[in-house]
């Protein structure tokens, strides 16, 4: 009898806290829009973090080394002699995109993290639908003030999408990007393929491979797959395949289920992985990507597809990640081509995917007004300029742009052939976990399971995500 | 088990009274409720909500009430996470650690002091050092390019994390925590009477005999309390996590890594939390288990 009655006082009691909790969870009406944007305007110290993933010596070792040493002492400098002492902090991170994310939402979401904040495109509407970053002119608190910066005029209006979710401005774009399939011009000589190859179908990379696999210890192609490499599987494999088969993963606010399409890159993975032309073991690895940029440098990998972002900061010669010494003339580089000639999107007969990040400001800065002064200063064409330190990267200012591409033949092969016939990925909140059922389409594909298998699998994740059939085409 | 609390001066022996008592355990009980009961309610409170880490549901999430714990149910990664735990509780602890640590204590009871310390520190070592550091070294032993056991073998190029991540798991983990069981097993022999164990040797007893008979009696209680705690930490532990991150495809997805995976990398925190909540009962039904075995020895 006591025991029964302990139990329920106990069960009561446990209600109770759950009845007091609820609402607890989430930030949606209680600090929307209710705090003061010109707090702090006048301050003469000021302080302000900046976060990114990069670091010194790691990852995106050129971005970090420029923001602490170039960046950073310039701001203050500027500050200084408007009489404001400024201390800006730099808050790298060496991690995977998506550990990083986590990171960065485990922040937001307890309203601390830094002042600017580095973030993908793709993650700009998961975050602002969760009420962790605003769109600028909120946190500003001036719309003619943001909107009157003149440095959007020499923003293209699809790179400023990277910094959008809809309709508004969320942070300021940092540039573009484009893939290309990276061989080893080495390795092709041996194999007896030309140096400045260009397959013109899924075919003639399958025949390239076949040719480099005669050479002992080479993987001859390494397309990205499978779970462990996150969004690089979606975006450095699936999609670029996807928009070659004359597809794209959302139109018309449907997304595309199992269909012809998808269980034709499917099964291209399958040809690829399943005949013994690229490495299935290092796509299911932990560290899997970096191991395939050092297995890429140490002449191993014949042909790889990578983002401009290989160039600059994985191969490149004094501080890349995987540095190849001979770089500029073991590296080759050729367009993706569609499944076959004029297959692709719109007719095309080379496709290629584009993303980017954008820097936005977190909702909870005490200084808004100086974090958006510094964004705008870090976005400036002096700041943009120096921020390439005679390195190849397509900056998201068209005057910058203008006075650097030609000094690069990469940069200028990916603004002017790369860019014009890419695809962006859709700006939709679900996109994140559509990409993560195409990865794991991949790692079944990659794991031995059949096309159609995967593709059913795929199939039922994609309509969870998308919330109902309707939502999702298939054929 | 402490007698039931009855009030009255008869049970005060200190004389403190009921409110200075209470103000001794005040500091205890704060910080239990802080870190201990807080937490377990919110996680089920999370558990019966669709928070997410962020979208929509990051800002307003929803009451779903148990559709949470039915998902979890037809859950194939779920049961698949479950099935691992248990290869992982049945060969790392049960077996691996149990086995070995008992074996360990067993042969080193007359080993020379010399070598019955130096043994005993490279286990302990294995025991203390942060996992980070551990499971770095157990990356480079297990790499398929360049890693030591490829070298020892002579088998250049078998990825031995991607091909047997759950052997390689249970071995690992065997090797970091059986440490524990040794000191335990080590202690409880002392237990035995070496009277009885001469007494058997003169009787012409077998080694395996004089275990059954003479030896297993007296530590029975031990290993039961040994089995359980090192059952219950190993069903816990997080550290699979750093060798495989549950990969290849969920190949060695341990529930504790699984809940990590679905709230982090997925974002599902309601959903996490649910089965986070699951596991918070198996283990208390556990504990239950164990303190109702505890009692009935004594």
């Amino acid at each position: 009898m006591r025991r029964i009655s302990r139990m329920s006082r106990l069960a009561v009691l446990g209600s109770a806290a759950l009845v007091l909790l609820t609402g607890c969870l989430g930030s949606s009406d209680s600090d929307s829009g209710d705090q003061d944007a010109n707090r702090n305007a006048d301050a003469k110290t000021v302080e302000l973090t900046i976060g990114s993933n990069s670091v010194k010596g790691g990852k995106n070792s050129a971005g970090a080394t420029w923001t602490q040493d170039v960046l950073i002492p310039k701001f203050v400098e500027a500050q200084k002699a408007k009489g404001v002492d400024v201390t800006v902090k730099f808050q790298g991170d060496g991690s995977d995109d998506e550990v990083y994310k986590q990171k960065l939402s485990l922040d937001l979401s307890n309203k601390s993290g830094p002042d600017l904040i580095n973030i993908d495109g793709i993650w700009v509407g998961e975050f602002a639908q969760a009420g962790y970053i605003k769109p600028l002119t909120d946190t500003v608190g001036d719309a003619a003030k943001v909107d009157g910066w003149d440095g959007w005029t020499q923003i293209p209006e699809s790179v400023q999408q990277l910094g959008m979710f809809d309709g508004k401005r969320y942070g300021v774009p940092g540039g573009s990007d484009g893939r290309v399939l990276y061989f080893n011009k080495k390795l092709f000589t041996q194999a007896g393929l030309p140096a400045d190859w260009q397959p013109q179908s899924w075919d003639d990379i399958t025949k390239a491979a076949q040719a480099l696999k005669k050479l002992p210890g080479v993987t001859p192609v390494q397309i990205n797959a499978g779970t462990a490499m996150g969004e690089a599987t979606t975006m450095q494999g699936v999609l670029p395949l996807l928009v070659g088969t004359g597809a794209t993963i959302n139109t018309d606010g449907k997304w595309l289920g199992n269909s012809t399409q998808i269980r034709q890159v499917l099964d291209f993975y399958k040809s690829i992985y399943g005949g013994g032309l690229g490495d299935p073991v290092l796509q299911r690895e932990a560290k899997g990507r970096d191991k395939s940029f050092a297995e890429f440098a140490a002449n191993k990998i014949g042909i790889l597809l990578e983002g401009d972002y290989f160039w600059r900061s994985v191969v490149e010669p004094k501080e890349g990640v995987a540095k190849m010494a001979d770089r500029d003339t073991a590296v080759g580089y050729a367009l993706i081509p569609a499944s076959k000639p004029g297959g692709g999107i719109k007719g095309q007969n080379f496709v290629s995917m584009s993303g980017g990040g954008a820097v936005a400001i977190n909702p909870n800065t005490k200084f808004p007004q100086q974090a958006w002064e510094l964004l705008q200063f870090m976005n400036s064409a002096e700041m943009v300029e120096s921020s390439l330190d005679g390195a190849a990267k397509i900056t998201q200012r068209t005057d910058v742009n203008a006075k650097v591409l030609a000094g690069d033949p990469m940069l200028n092969f990916v603004a002017t052939k790369v860019l014009p016939i890419t695809q962006y990925r859709p700006g939709l909140a679900e996109y994140p976990k559509i990409s993560a059922a195409l990865q794991q389409a991949t790692a079944d594909v990659v794991g031995g399971k059949s096309t159609d298998a995967a593709a059913k699998t795929y199939e039922t994740a994609v309509e969870a995500a998308a919330g109902s059939k309707d939502k999702v085409t298939s054929n | 088990m402490k007698p039931a609390r009855v009030r009255g001066p008869a049970q005060d022996v200190a004389g403190l009274g009921v409110t200075r008592a209470l103000g001794f355990l005040a500091p205890a009980l704060l910080l239990i409720g802080a870190f201990l009961v807080f937490p377990a309610i919110w996680t089920i409170y999370i558990g019966i909500t669709n928070y997410r880490l962020t979208g929509l549901e990051a800002a307003s999430p929803s009451i779903v009430g148990l559709s949470n714990y039915t998902k979890a149910l037809n859950d194939a990664l779920f049961h698949n996470a479950l099935w691992l735990t248990l290869l992982f509780v049945l060969g790392s602890a049960i077996i691996g650690q149990n086995i070995l640590g008992f074996a360990l204590a067993w042969t080193m009871r007359r080993a020379r002091p010399a070598v019955r310390r130096t043994v005993e520190a490279l286990v302990l070592l294995a025991w203390i050092l942060p996992s980070t550091v551990v499971a770095y070294l157990w990356i480079a032993f297990f790499d398929r390019d360049t890693g030591t056991l490829n070298s020892i073998l002579g088998t250049q190029g078998t990825a031995w994390l991607i091909d047997y991540p759950m052997v390689c798991l249970i071995l690992f983990n065997t090797w970091r925590g059986t440490a524990f069981s040794m000191m335990l097993y080590s202690s409880a022999l002392q237990a035995v009477p070496p009277s009885q164990l001469e007494s058997a040797r003169m009787v012409g007893a077998s080694g395996w005999q004089t275990l059954r008979d003479v030896v297993f009696p007296h530590i029975r209680g031990h290993v039961l309390t040994n089995t359980l705690l090192i059952s219950l930490w190993t069903a816990n532990d997080f550290s699979p996590f750093l060798l495989t991150k549950g990969g290849p495809n969920h190949e060695s997805e341990t529930v504790p890594v699984y809940i990590y995976n679905v709230a982090l990398q997925g974002g599902e925190l309601g959903y996490s939390s649910a089965i986070s909540f699951l596991l918070l009962l198996v283990n208390l039904l556990v504990a239950l288990l164990y303190l109702r075995l505890l009692r009935k020895r004594s």
